[in-house]
């Protein structure tokens, strides 16, 4: 009896898993359970609803000869990577510019962060005007008397991804800029005043210490901005039906549009595990060294 | 902040370039709600014969009551203010539960760590980047033996289960950031895990809170793909009826009144930042981008 | 006093959950533009005056892609609507699942085995027995001209797709756009469609997008009309890109372009518009396609539900559905003609008049054939495989002769 603990402390010793306990249930069965069941999914020969008829590697084979496969996976990477790349540098840019004591910060740097909140579809909608050849931007420039103004990507299959970059940048890079800004905050004034004191110019003082003490904002800003690349789903929707052609498909249409509504989940379900392959491919090694990195 | 004690000409010129630049971005920013909002203010003609950023000659709200009461959204013509108490009723019990969750799992995650809880966040954070079209079919399975196919309650679940992982890495990281003796102390004199959960932590968290809460708000605010899928028909958010409303036509588009229901059903979250702006900001550098 | 009120409370709360529950029809569909809508209305006018309730669930967009969504996420919880807009092959998809309820009992009431031309029936029947019902018959191969616009460029309309081409600089030098048209794949799809009928002809679209005949995908006459497909590009303007079907038919309409080529559908924009056939516009089937009819019907699909006071519901939908009040009002405000035949043909305009002509006249000679872009021919499956080879032709520099072979090897990848 007496080297038995009671009952209430052993309770409390456990209550840290005891709570995490539902989310890990939930994460296992909502991600993990269902990941594994669209791998399975992705071997069988299912078209309308999920059936169980094996085939191997048959749809992966098929996706691979896909035409729009190609097209949608090589504009993901255009997309991701000129999305990722210039959210980050107009993000850090921006939040130092307006951390040298703006009057109005506030007020800017809502106007800034106010895209955030508009959904994909209503960004799609507006962009979709302000990129229309007859209506949009040239147009305007059109009718302030630069008649040769052209600007038409919209309707240009080589460009129109770079609409899609353009229309995800405005919504996003505010954000980045916000995450910065906090980073800027909590930076060491101390360390700064030292190294002014010292001799150091401005320049000098963000390249060598500021920016490198932002290395965890990189990684959130990274982590963020890529989920909503390979989330990007509705902007396509509105902004340009993927069109002209399927030229600016991104892979999630792709897959919704095999799973959903061409009665192929078999290959869709194939396109979704392709997907989480490219993102463990690009993730797992970044997340490794970030967090192993952090602990030493 | 960097302190600069002299002003020299050069310096002013600098000054200058910077808002010069600010402002010129700040109206980057702005264009597309600008033609959003000057063109909901014109009528249809007015619209298809003039410049998007031309000033309505008459300025007119009849866009914008029709979108709020009259527009069409299928067969039933009441605008889409019935479906803003659906995304109401949906959005306030989702960011509720999901903050609570995120904030029992990002302590835990912070402060009670044992063997495997750093696999478990990692799992999470991975789990961020499920694509939702590949969830469909098998939550669609899951709730309808649940029993909770069709209803905001099922609706509100997924938004829960799937708003978990960036809430849990919200409140996980700011907790990280907090100083360690107060919670080792505290379990010094004896208090127990949900004890110093209220007395301590809690206390300490309303910056957190007011970012998890901001982001959750306009996440399953401005969702279209699980409302349309999981909510049944009496319960569809005012997405599903912002899609259905611009895509109706009778005898011709009206921009006007597309405009006007794409700022309504956005007015809710774009309020929520600008009068919530500030506390973002602030809830962000206080700790919520620190590590990961 | 308290109690009281609360039990009057909750009995009242009980009727109206029974009064609710009678008869309560959830309508699963993606009509939401322009005619579309209002003859959706209509139907459910009829059916709350029989004391049914309607329960609307639109969902807008592409071709019912989202609404198929819907509707396959619910079917697989286990909690389908009550009737859901649905066509074609799928028809016999879901049915072969053994989603769908029988309507043999209504059907043989009403008589729908004579009341139907038998193209229509064997699409809504599953092994024999009735599992959807159609609302109307679409005619796909139109063609929708402003005359007051070839009166500016001082020409006829055309009947051959030579004619069409040769319209193009004529009319662009009288400041029209002579084709309107909007860059979705469905879209191209369609015109790709009506030029396949018309210069290859019933047999030949037969074999090549009902049978998928091989050597028919890959023959010289394809190559020649993806030659023509790409031609019209000429006639189209830059903007036209993700446009919709309706936005091209507005343009029509003002007569800042002089033609298109779509479905009857189009024509609930023109009269919404307040327009009138023969006058304000011209319907003429699409060139060389004059004894030809591409067909695209309308229909519910009605799902196994348990509960008696639905199942009786969707018996009322389905009969009204097909009775003569209903076909009237719906197709009138939609452009399309009923799919019940013998009706009086009084109340409808020449474009209709024209269309019920040929579809009888059509059905003898074998010249009636499926709208494949519009999922009446073949699967979804190969529908999307043909359309993304068709779209992505029309948007780039690929030749008539790479995309034959993109073509046959794309339909054979999804069989």
């Amino acid at each position: 009896m007496a080297n038995k603990r009671p009952f209430t402390d052993m309770l409390a010793d456990s209550m840290p898993k005891l709570v995490l306990a539902p989310s890990f249930v939930i994460m296992m069965v909502c991600i993990y359970g269902y990941i594994l069941w669209t791998a399975a999914l992705s071997f069988t020969k299912s078209r309308m609803l999920p059936q169980w008829d094996f085939v191997g590697f048959d749809q992966y084979t098929k996706l691979m000869a896909n035409d729009r496969w190609a097209v949608s996976s090589q504009n993901l990477i255009i997309f991701g990577g000129m999305f990722i790349l210039i959210c980050l540098v107009i993000g850090i840019t921006m939040a130092i510019l307006l951390d040298q004591k703006i009057r109005q910060e506030g007020f800017l740097r809502t106007i800034y962060l106010y895209p955030m909140a508009i959904s994909f579809i209503v960004t799609g909608t507006a962009w979709k005007w302000l990129l229309n050849p007859s209506m949009g931007i040239q147009q305007i420039v059109r009718d302030w008397g630069y008649t040769d103004f052209t600007f038409d990507w919209l309707v240009n299959s080589e460009m129109v991804v770079f609409c899609l970059v353009i229309a995800a940048v405005w919504q996003s890079s505010g954000f980045v800029m916000a995450l910065f800004l906090a980073g800027l905050r909590g930076v060491d004034q101390e360390m700064i005043k030292a190294a002014q004191l010292d001799g150091a110019s401005l320049p000098t003082v963000y390249r060598r210490i500021i920016l490198p003490s932002l290395k965890p904002v990189f990684f959130s800003a990274f982590v963020i901005l890529s989920h909503i690349a390979i989330k990007s789903f509705d902007l396509v929707t509105a902004l340009t039906g993927g069109g002209p052609g399927y030229s600016s498909d991104l892979p999630a249409n792709f897959m919704y549009a095999h799973a959903f509504t061409r009665s192929q989940m078999g290959l869709g379900a194939a396109s979704g595990m392709m997907m989480l392959g490219g993102v463990l491919a690009i993730l797992i090694p970044y997340l490794y060294s970030e967090l192993r990195g952090k602990k030493q | 902040m960097i302190y600069t004690q002299k002003t020299s000409p050069i310096q002013k010129l600098l000054r200058v370039a910077l808002y010069a630049v600010l402002i010129f971005m700040a109206a980057i920013y702005l264009l597309p709600l600008v033609v959003m909002i000057l063109n909901s203010l014109k009528d249809v003609e007015e619209i298809r014969s003039g410049n998007l950023l031309a000033l309505p000659q008459d300025p007119s709200l009849a866009a914008w009551s029709k979108a709020w009461s009259s527009a069409c959204t299928g067969s039933t013509c009441d605008g889409i203010a019935p479906f803003f108490f659906n995304s109401f009723k949906i959005v306030i019990p989702a960011v509720i539960i999901s903050t609570l969750l995120g904030a029992m799992n990002g302590y835990v995650l912070a402060m009670w760590r044992f063997k495997g809880s750093e696999l478990f966040f990692g799992l999470l954070l991975f789990g961020c980047f499920i694509p939702f079209q590949v969830v469909l079919i098998p939550m669609a399975m899951t709730l309808g033996w649940l029993g909770l196919a069709s209803s905001a309650s099922g609706l509100i679940l997924v938004h829960v289960i799937y708003g978990m992982a960036f809430t849990t890495l919200f409140f996980r990281n700011y907790y990280v950031g907090l100083p360690r003796e107060l919670i080792s102390a505290a379990k010094i004199d004896g208090a127990g895990f949900f004890l110093i959960f209220w007395r301590i932590v809690l206390p300490l968290s309303p910056p957190i809170i007011v970012v998890t809460v901001i982001w959750q708000f306009t996440q399953v605010w401005n969702d279209f793909l699980f409302g349309v899928v999981f909510s049944g028909v009496d319960n569809l958010p005012v997405t599903v009826a912002l899609n259905n409303l611009v895509n109706t036509s009778f005898g011709g588009k009206e921009y006007n009144v597309d405009m006007a229901a794409a700022l309504l059903a956005a007015l809710p979250t774009i309020l929520v930042y600008v009068f919530a702006g500030k506390y973002f900001v602030r809830g962000l550098s206080a700790g919520a981008v620190k590590g990961a | 006093m308290n109690k009281t009120k609360a039990a009057i409370a909750g009995l009242a709360l009980a009727v109206s959950a029974v009064v609710a529950q009678a008869g309560e029809v959830e309508v699963l569909h993606y009509w939401t533009s322009g005619g579309e809508a209002k003859s959706v209305a209509v139907l459910k006018d009829l059916m709350t005056k029989e004391g049914h309730d309607w329960k609307d669930f639109a969902v807008a967009g592409g071709a019912g892609e989202a609404a198929m969504t819907v509707l396959k996420s619910r079917a697989v919880s286990g909690n389908a609507p009550a009737a859901a807009q649905m066509k074609g092959l799928d028809i016999q998809e879901w049915a072969d699942l053994g989603f769908l309820a029988d309507l043999d009992g209504v059907a043989k009431k009403a008589g729908w085995d004579e009341l139907l031309p038998s193209v229509v029936s064997d699409i809504m029947k599953f092994e024999g027995k009735y599992v959807a019902v159609p609302v109307n018959v679409h005619r796909v191969n139109w063609l929708w001209a402003n005359p007051e616009a070839f009166k500016k460029a001082g020409i006829s309309i055309p009947t051959t797709w030579a004619e069409m081409i040769a319209s193009g600089p004529k009319l662009k030098a009288a400041g029209i756009i002579p084709l309107a048209h909007g860059g979705q794949a469905w879209q191209d799809a369609t015109v790709f469609e009506a030029i396949a009928l018309g210069m290859g002809g019933s047999e030949f679209y037969n074999k090549a997008f009902v049978e998928h005949d091989d050597a028919t995908l890959r023959s010289d006459k394809m190559i020649e009309i993806f030659k023509m497909f790409k031609a019209t590009r000429d006639l189209i303007d830059a903007d036209s890109p993700g446009r919709d079907w309706n936005i091209a038919t507005s343009m029509v309409i003002n007569g800042t372009a002089a033609m298109q080529i779509m479905g009857d559908w189009a024509k609930g924009e023109f009269t919404a518009a307040g327009k009138v056939p023969g006058k304000d516009f011209i319907c003429a089937p699409a060139p060389q396609t004059e004894h030809q009819y591409t067909f695209n019907i309308d229909s519910f699909a009605l799902f196994n539900l348990k509960s008696d006071e639905a199942k009786e519901a969707q018996n009322t939908l389905a009969r009204l559905i097909m009775e003569p009040t209903f076909q009237e009002a719906f197709n009138l405000n939609k452009g399309s003609i009923p799919v019940r035949q013998g009706m009086d043909q009084t109340p409808f305009d020449s474009c209709a008049k024209l269309s019920m002509k040929d579809f009888s006249e059509t059905a003898k000679t074998g010249n009636l054939v499926p709208s494949f872009a519009h999922g009446m021919a073949t699967t979804s499956a190969a529908l999307g495989a043909i359309s993304d080879v068709v779209t992505n032709f029309y948007n780039s520099d690929q030749s008539a002769e790479e995309v034959v072979v993109k073509l046959a090897n794309a339909i054979k990848a999804s069989m």
